[in-house]
């Protein structure tokens, strides 16, 4: 699977990374030479196995339906780059 | 000797016959890192007068009879792992000047043992990388030289690279890292100390940095197994806060290094060899065999037949679950944020202006293999060659009780090398990523030089949640090969300072001069 | 007669589907230890797991899983006891992570069904395709400041049950019907409070048009629709749209649309560039969930008695017609209210009270079952009096009135203003003669044949005696004094 420039763009603009112009080409190669490495995994023989989704080899604990967590407003904003009263701030989204 | 040149165990039972204080002790770390770090670089953040906070405290607890595994004793962070109320960058700059809110699981329950933290050492961004090359805080000195070339500076390794540096300059008595791919053997194998993984599950992840969410682990670096071995106890446990954090007891791991191994049988899987692997590496494996022959194991040819496909398999897999992990890295709640016209811009030169080179092209890796139409080729497929990773470890360990192999292809190798081809830098973790994929215990041990005089390390690879063996079968190793060489830069060579004498408890009753 | 959409050249038929999102009703949230409740200061509601800072991780409560099971087995549907989450990925300001836990190829309930009524009193059968539990957005607020979106973290995380149905609907009755029914299904079990106002249930209609025999065509999803009317209007206002594009030679592009209620019509939402690629995959700090036998089998038999079964219990215990115990049972508080009213007593005669002057006093009075000024047992009460002869019909509904002013029960209403029925037959002869002397022509007309006046003549006696006479001895007086 070779990758040209327009999907180079388009995977930099799912993953909301600014990619410029002069940069494409050298991405391209980059992406390109990995991906075309990993495709060794196409000689394995995977008829009939099941995907390993995690090394844990358990089943998800639950946990009690208890508040336990939460009411720290200024904690939870003390970090955010811009704040506005007691809500996280962002460009006007228009929708 | 130096304070400095203690093993932690000696340390912490000199601190317990009272030979010396937790205040000397961590005020010579301090001196050491205040020396060699603008050189070497292990340590982002130093805490200083933190841990000459906590000295005292353990001082007074040691005072009273404290008994806990690691009271007064001076550890080193990898900066991946949450702490609070202390800066914590995950090596990159993306994380701008956030300071956690909360302390990680394991460093809390390093706290909780008693421990005392000099600070936070640095990292391959992220924890993407093998070399500690891609930090936003520049790069780490490996301590080791060349012994032909005294002026190369080397690598660490990566990502724990920092830790592997601070433990073997003797900055600090131990240290914490994570291993994804390979990040705490790789580095300890090439900085002569021991690092170990657990096993998937066995250290909590709450309040890691997340980079792979079903690879990371968190482990102890240090430079004797023992050492490791009341690390892991301390540092290890079921944290309900971790969905994947595994409900199983602990084992007595300092117990386990004394354990002899004779009637174990040890495995050499025949996959574990590279293109252009030096001979010496090939050689020092021979010579890892013989020991544990010699100390009583019984040897066994296995064969793990996807071994060359681990790292084509984590290279999608990685990749994957880190371009979803790190989705949150947006400018909007914490860190960087540079700004843009409109959400979309403001998140796009965020990101593009935090994540470095290496980050940025295992997201968009990672986004690419699983966008439409390629999950099934890429990251469905790479999940099916991890079951069977996996599948070849288990077999094995139906015949034998553990593995041995080379830790890394290479020793330690020249800063800017293997960085115009990013596959040349990931080939480094080749021996270390199928442990990582099927989640089962690895420790690195120092078994000798190679001719340039600098370490290189053996693995031992166990059954899941079997540490307990794979710390027997390391400090027998440790044990055979007796390996007491010391790098270049390290705190007793420190110019100008002569060695204060170190009261090391010899025996009962020796009293401090 | 089916609902159509009439075409320049013929009928189309309207295909709908329906996604609902129902908040779960649960004290913490899915996956973090933070609060749930409506309206609180913002973000004191939140976690660091919500907020997704840097090393943090879910761990899934119990109570939703148990809620979302619940919700199943009201349905009728299929429970799948191993189930996985998945992560859907995509960027926006209330989306901390960047990628929403949800449950995307292996969902925790499989198909199900939903009998629905429609006003012809027939009845079909809706089908559920799944149903599956994902983590709530936090909201953005545009409207605040003028070059600024403000984030509330509050609503991160809590807990949704997407419930996903089959495109059985043909018409925005049907879609009404089905989306009250499974409102009443969820108040029933008690896992979600169905306020669409709050926005605690919620609705994406999937609409498409076809003439009769076509396969489906392409369909457009209408989003967050918040009453049932806006359904039914958005389902309208969507398919004519859709007639028009193919009437006019063109095809309708799959897109996301807005409803726009004040003027009636749907709008585009979305422009192309934004489709997303959510890059599903399964969730690597998550397990599968794998459910318990005994334990599902614990929670359907604590499940109460659900609507239809209610309904139909109703219609043969108490002889109710399939309207009236339709009625009754589509608020749970209202059944209840309703059974404590006819036990023991007339059961036609309770359901006509409650569904007529009790019903009418609530709409009046702006208040519900709930907060009802006449309690079940006053009511109860009053219907005694009636029953034991204590006041007649008519006093009774004066009584029913007093009560809903004042909140007291009936007896010490009648005793306060005096309102027994009078079953004196001396008082009642006494006040048949005096009518009777005091309209004699009309008793010389009655006697004459016009039978018609004997109503007038009960009219007059009741007027005498203040309406209090017992109705059946009033009744046997007049037929023996006018012969």
């Amino acid at each position: 699977m070779s990758l040209d420039p327009a999907t180079v763009r388009r995977i930099a603009t799912l993953a909301r990374i600014r990619v410029e112009d002069a940069e494409i080409a050298q991405l391209q190669s980059e992406l390109n030479g990995i991906l075309g490495w990993i495709e060794q995994l196409n000689e394995v023989n995977i008829e009939g196995v099941e995907p390993l989704t995690g090394a844990a080899r358990m089943a998800l604990k639950m946990r009690e339906d208890v508040v336990n967590d939460g009411d720290m407003q200024d904690k939870v904003l003390a970090n955010a780059p811009e704040r506005i009263g007691a809500y996280f701030a962002v460009p006007k989204v228009v929708e | 000797m130096m304070l400095t040149d203690l093993t932690l165990a000696a340390a912490r039972r000199g601190l317990g016959e009272r030979a010396f204080t937790s205040r000397e002790l961590t005020e010579a770390h301090l001196a050491a890192i205040e020396a060699l770090n603008p050189r070497l670089n292990a340590f982002i953040t130093v805490t200083g007068e933190q841990a000459l906070a906590q000295a005292d405290a353990s001082d007074a607890a040691l005072a009273r009879g404290d008994d806990r595994p690691l009271t007064g004793v001076p550890i080193a962070m990898k900066d991946l792992f949450c702490t609070e109320g202390v800066r914590t960058t995950a090596g990159s700059r993306i994380l701008g000047r956030f300071v956690p809110p909360y302390e990680s699981t394991v460093s809390a329950n390093l706290l909780r043992a008693g421990a005392v933290f000099l600070g936070k050492t640095n990292m391959d961004e992220f924890a993407m990388g093998s070399s500690n090359m891609t930090s936003a805080y520049g790069p780490v000195e490996n301590p080791w030289k060349r012994r032909q070339d005294a002026d190369a500076v080397l690598v660490p390794g990566g990502s724990s690279g920092g830790s592997a540096a601070a433990v073997a300059a003797r900055l600090a008595l131990g240290a914490t890292g994570t291993d994804t791919g390979g990040s705490i053997r790789q580095p300890a194998s090439f900085c002569g100390i021991v690092g170990l993984k657990p096993t998937y599950g066995r250290c909590s992840r709450w309040g890691v940095v997340a980079f792979a969410s079903s690879l990371d682990h968190p482990g102890p670096l240090a430079r004797s197994v023992e050492d490791c071995a009341i690390l892991l106890g301390a540092m290890a446990g079921h944290d309900p806060k971790d969905s994947t954090s595994a409900d199983v007891p602990l084992g007595d791991y300092q117990g386990a290094c004394g354990r002899s191994v004779k009637g174990m049988r040890i495995g050499v899987p025949r996959e574990y060899r590279a293109d252009g692997m030096p001979e010496e590496i090939e050689a020092l494996w021979r010579q890892g065999v013989d020991w544990l022959r010699d100390a009583g194991a019984e040897v066994v040819d296995v064969s793990l037949p996807h071994t060359k496909y681990g790292l084509a398999t984590y290279y999608i897999v990685a990749p994957a679950e880190a371009s979803s992990n790190l989705a949150r890295y947006d400018g909007v709640r914490f860190g960087l944020r540079t700004n843009g016209k409109d959400l979309r811009d403001l998140y796009e030169r965020t990101r593009a202006e935090g994540f470095g080179a290496e980050v940025r092209r295992r997201v968009l890796i990672g986004t690419y293999v699983l966008s439409a139409g390629y999950y099934d080729a890429y990251y469905l497929r790479a999940q099916k060659v991890r079951a069977l990773i996996r599948r070849d470890f288990t077999e094995a360990f139906a015949r034998v009780d553990a593995l041995l192999t080379p830790t890394a292809p290479s020793a330690a190798f020249v800063q800017g090398e293997k960085m115009d081809d990013p596959i040349k830098m990931y080939l480094n973790d080749l021996f270390t990523v199928p442990a990582d994929l099927a989640g089962v215990p690895a420790i690195s041990v120092p078994a000798g030089l190679d001719a340039n005089g600098l370490p290189i390390g053996l693995q031992v690879i166990g059954k899941p949640f079997d540490e307990e063996m794979v710390f027997a079968v390391g400090a027998a190793l440790e044990r055979a090969a007796g390996f007491d060489a010391l790098p270049t830069i390290r705190a007793d060579s420190v110019a100008g300072q002569p060695p204060p004498p170190c009261p090391l408890p010899q025996g009962e009753g020796e009293l401090p001069p | 007669m089916s609902y159509t959409i009439k075409g320049t050249d013929g009928p189309w038929e309207v295909v709908i589907g329906l996604e609902v999102h129902a908040q779960v009703i649960s004290k913490a949230k899915l996956f973090s230890g933070a609060a749930t409740d409506f309206g609180a200061e913002p973000n004191t509601q939140v976690s660091f797991v919500d907020a997704a800072f840097p090393g943090m991780l879910p761990v899934i409560n119990r109570e939703c899983v148990a809620q979302a099971v619940r919700t199943g087995l009201g349905l009728n549907a299929h429970i799948n006891m191993v189930s996985r989450f998945d992560r859907k990925n995509y960027f926006y300001a209330d989306l901390p992570a960047g990628y929403q836990i949800s449950q995307y190829q292996h969902p925790i309930v499989g198909e199900g069904t939903v009998e629905i009524e429609l006003p012809d009193s027939s009845t079909k059968p809706i089908g559920i395709t799944r149903l599956h539990l994902e983590q709530d957005a936090g909201k953005s607020l545009h409207d605040q400041h003028p070059t600024k979106s403000l984030i509330d973290l509050n609503r991160a995380g809590v807990a949704l049950m997407e419930i996903v149905s089959e495109p059985d609907l043909r018409s925005p009755e049907e879609a009404g019907a089905y989306l009250r029914k499974l409102r009443t299904i969820l108040r029933y079990l008690g896992t979600c409070d169905g306020n669409m106002e709050e926005g605690s249930l919620r609705a994406d209609v999937n609409v498409s048009v076809r003439k009769h025999g076509e396969p489906y065509r392409t369909r457009c999803e209408v989003k967050n629709v918040n009453s049932v009317r806006f359904v039914m209007q958005a389902i309208e206002a969507e398919a004519k749209r859709q007639v028009e594009v193919w009437e006019s030679g063109g095809t309708v592009e799959q897109e996301t649309r807005l409803f726009d209620a004040a003027r009636g019509v749907t709008r585009s939402m979305r422009t192309k560039e934004d489709a997303h690629d959510y890059r599903y995959f399964p969730d690597p700090d998550l397990l599968p969930l794998v459910l318990d036998e005994d334990w599902i089998a614990e929670l359907k038999a604590e499940l109460p008695e659900l609507p239809d079964v209610k309904k139909a219990r109703f219609m043969q215990q108490y002889g109710l017609p399939a309207y009236d115990a339709g009625v009754l049972v589509a608020e749970q508080a209202t059944a209840d209210f309703y059974e404590t009213v006819a036990a023991g007593r007339d059961a036609k005669q309770a359901a006509n009270w409650v569904m007529g002057d009790f019903f009418a006093a609530l709409n009046r009075t702006g208040r519900t079952i709930v907060d009802s000024p006449v309690s079940a047992p006053n009511l109860s009460k009053l219907l005694d009096l009636i029953a034991d002869g204590t006041i007649n019909g008519r006093i009774a509904k004066e009584v029913f009135e007093a009560m809903v002013q004042t909140g007291h029960d009936p007896a010490s209403i009648v005793e306060a203003k005096g309102l027994r029925q009078v079953t004196d037959t001396g008082a009642v002869d006494a006040a048949v003669e005096r009518v009777l002397a005091a309209n004699a022509d009309k008793v010389a007309e009655y006697r004459s044949g016009k039978d018609k006046l004997f109503g007038f003549f009960v009219g007059q006696v009741m007027k005498a005696m203040a309406g209090k006479g017992n109705p059946a001895l009033v009744n046997e007086a007049l037929r023996r004094s006018l012969g």
